[in-house]
């Protein structure tokens, strides 16, 4: 377990812990966190051994295969003084589900534990841990959004990105009606069950756009392709984009998450 | 016992989804239960901590649960009563039939419960020619329909009152047929004074219990509309239906758990009824029933105790869960197939009729949360859904493909170099199949995907690549 930076010249040393889907679809998002981390005065590194985190096996009852993907996590992270991921969902795994499945494993529990208890969700870190009350960043116009189940219920981030947003300038944040009702994505519930899902994703996308924001923001990727597609499929363009990206004013570095061809 | 159609969720799912009238029904559950949830839990600071008080109370309970019951048991019979334990639905059914045949009865009234819905009891009791009326006008609305019940709490709440009218003038025959029944102030009048002739017919009045209390013998129901009392007062026989877990310690513990019950499920700081049954009416009460009977059902819930589902035996049948449920609001009780919808149908439906009939329930959940959040019985609900995934894979009942995609998936990720080449390799395909709209339309083996939403295309490399280029860019 670590603590906050003792002194400025102690730079805590983070871990990033970039996430499938950032590191498949948004790589801006992971240059946003490694920005807006280094701001904060952290020193960032990559290990670049790092895959998934196995929720995905997880979720669907495989354990075993969890097990075998999240393993090597344990020693990667060792020496990090944090673990920071741009994500509630995958943080929420390492640091709630992490002990629960390795519970039966004695040589495990005691390093899954100190893991779980350094592993951060990206934003929550940053006001949380850093302190960090403001960002350098611009944006000219309005944005809704959305709270990602888990960051929201798992590790209660809600305020957080809310008080970073306010600080970016000429950024109005438009409030959804229901800002907290799931996207609909679920992982693989998506895929296993699309019409259920296309429900919901089509309930949140006539929410986002009743907002009349220009822009929809959230912290998970995952939520972020599920809304992203719905709203392209339904003609909208309302531009979508990870937090971390408007945060680290990089919002207009790369097309978004369902690009319009401005990129 | 009703037969499930949970093997059918997404079929049923699919109905409910393209059923106009129901999706109008499920749209007001936004407005209704919900926000008055809130605005009762704004006004009591100390909810959450009754909350931790609740499930204390049931804990505790449930480790001594042989303990309570017994205490139970002497206590009901030490009042006079009767206590019946039934092993299974059958045993259930045919202890209510002979109770009815030693009184020679020809009508059952019955108060809302849901554990006669899982023995399938109005429809066994009917081919033994006895007359069954529910006395809840929910529960009335759909026993006019033949229908099961779509929510536990609210058992109609899929029903608008202009079918509500056909089928009071379908069934309550002598009366003029064009009579106004467009406001449902003259459906209530009209339920009531049919239902007035129903109570004082009635030989055998059933009712559930939300709980059984170990120290008095005590059944305990809750309703809104008063008809419970009736059902149990006014007919000769009162029998309680209730499962194993429903017992609690004292007075005390029952009080606590009814403060979290009614603002978990209306809103309401207590229900309207609130009915204690201590025994069969006394030498020189006015009124009551001549012999007080429960019946202690088990059927197939001491196989939870000890397992990962035990905790799933504190509920206290509040709906909070479904209420606030994304996917219950989507496709509606029905869909679930059996007894108990939603999330807490999710857990216990597997529990009572097995993994492999209803395994798509626990399965159909995004994981989101919000019934944990909202349960006051503070039951880990998508916890105890993912052991049950657990437990279908253990036992190799999920579709193949699913199961071998899971496992391609981990062998892959479990081989960092080899990944990071798959996954740039993938990336570049979509990139190209996006072209310039950088959204792709359809995608082969995620047609689930894009049948609804197109796919985002990704920005061409991997953040490890960019990240390993810049890296070494730096110390070049």
């Amino acid at each position: 377990m670590s603590s906050a930076p003792s002194s400025p010249s102690s730079k805590p040393r983070v871990g990033l812990f970039v996430t499938c889907l950032v590191d498949m679809f948004r790589p801006t998002v992971g240059f946003s966190a490694v920005k807006l981390l280094e701001e904060a005065g952290c020193i960032v590194d990559v290990p670049m051994e790092q895959v998934c985190c196995g929720q995905p096996a997880f979720n669907s009852g495989d354990l075993e295969s969890a097990r075998k993907v999240a393993k090597p996590l344990i020693a990667m992270f060792e020496n990090h003084d944090y673990v920071v991921a741009p994500s509630g969902s995958c943080a929420g795994m390492m640091i709630k589900h992490f002990p629960e499945l390795f519970a039966n494993d004695p040589e495990l529990a005691e390093p899954v534990k100190a893991l779980a208890g350094k592993t951060w969700e990206l934003v929550s870190f940053l006001t949380d841990v850093m302190k960090l009350d403001g960002v350098a960043a611009a944006f000219d116009g309005s944005i809704t959004y959305h709270d990602s189940c888990s960051g929201l219920r798992e590790l209660k981030v809600k305020e957080q990105p809310r008080k970073l947003l306010r600080t970016v300038k000429g950024l109005e944040i438009k409030e959804l009606q229901e800002p907290e009702t799931c996207c609909g994505f679920g992982g693989t519930f998506c895929v296993k069950y699309p019409e259920i899902s296309g429900k919901m994703v089509g309930d949140k996308t006539t929410d986002i756009k009743n907002s009349g924001a220009d822009m929809l923001v959230a912290g998970d990727m995952g939520c972020l392709l599920n809304m992203a597609g719905k709203l392209r499929r339904e003609g909208s363009d309302i531009e979508v984009r990870h937090v971390a990206e408007v945060l680290a004013d990089m919002t207009m570095a790369a097309p978004g998450i369902a690009g319009t061809e401005k990129g | 016992m009703e037969q499930s159609t949970s093997p059918k969720f997404k079929q049923n799912a699919h109905h409910a989804l393209h059923d106009a009238s129901l999706q109008r029904a499920l749209g007001r559950l936004k407005t209704g239960f919900k926000d008055k949830r809130t605005a009762a839990i704004a006004n009591m600071p100390e909810f959450e901590q009754l909350r931790d008080t609740a499930r204390d109370i049931k804990n505790h309970t449930l480790a001594n649960l042989d303990h309570y019951l017994s205490a139970f048991e002497a206590n009901v019979i030490a009042n006079g009563g009767h206590v019946h334990w039934c092993a299974d639905a059958e045993e259930a059914r045919q202890t209510v039939l002979k109770i009815c045949q030693d009184k020679k009865a020809k009508s059952v009234l019955k108060g809302k419960s849901m554990i006669s819905e899982e023995i399938g009891l109005n429809a066994f009791l009917e081919k033994q020619d006895l007359k069954v009326v529910e006395t809840d006008l929910g529960e009335y609305i759909i026993q006019l329909r033949n229908e099961p019940p779509s929510h536990i709490i609210a058992p109609a709440i899929h029903v608008h009152k202009e079918q509500v009218a056909d089928s009071f003038r379908e069934t309550h025959k002598g009366r003029d047929i064009n009579r106004p029944l467009d406001e449902p102030r003259d459906l209530l009048d009209e339920a009531r004074e049919v239902m007035r002739e129903h109570f004082f017919a009635a030989d055998i009045g059933i009712t559930g219990a939300n709980f059984l209390i170990a120290e008095t013998g005590t059944s305990v129901i809750v309703t809104n509309e008063g008809n419970g009392d009736l059902t149990q007062t006014l007919s000769k026989v009162h029998i309680a239906i209730a499962s194993l877990e429903k017992v609690v310690p004292t007075l005390e513990d029952a009080s606590t758990i009814l403060r979290v019950l009614a603002r978990s499920a209306t809103g309401q700081e207590m229900s309207s009824y609130t009915t204690f049954s201590t025994g069969p009416k006394r030498d020189g009460d006015l009124d009551g029933p001549e012999e007080y009977h429960v019946i202690l059902l088990d059927n197939g819930r001491s196989n939870m105790l000890g397992t990962e589902f035990q905790e799933m035996l504190r509920c206290i049948r509040c709906a909070a869960c479904m209420n606030h449920c994304p996917v219950y609001g989507a496709v509606g009780g029905h869909a679930y197939g059996w007894v108990y919808p939603g999330p807490m149908g999710s857990v216990l439906t597997p529990s009572l009729i097995g993994v492999d009939e209803a395994g798509h329930l626990p399965n159909a959940s995004t994981f989101c949360g919000k019934c944990e959040e909202v349960c006051p019985m503070r039951i880990p609900l998508p916890k105890m859904m993912r052991h049950w995934r657990e437990r279908e894979f253990e036992k190799h009942l999920g579709p193949q493909s699913m199961r071998f995609g899971i496992r391609l998936w981990a062998w892959f990720a479990s081989r960092p170099a080899l990944y990071g080449k798959a996954t740039g390799l993938a990336v570049r395909v979509l990139k190209s199949m996006a072209g310039r709209s950088q959204k792709i339309g359809k995608l082969p083996l995620a047609g689930g995907w894009t049948d609804i939403r197109d796919m985002p295309a990704p920005e061409g490399k991997t953040f490890k690549q960019l990240w390993a280029e810049q890296q070494a860019a730096k110390k070049a």
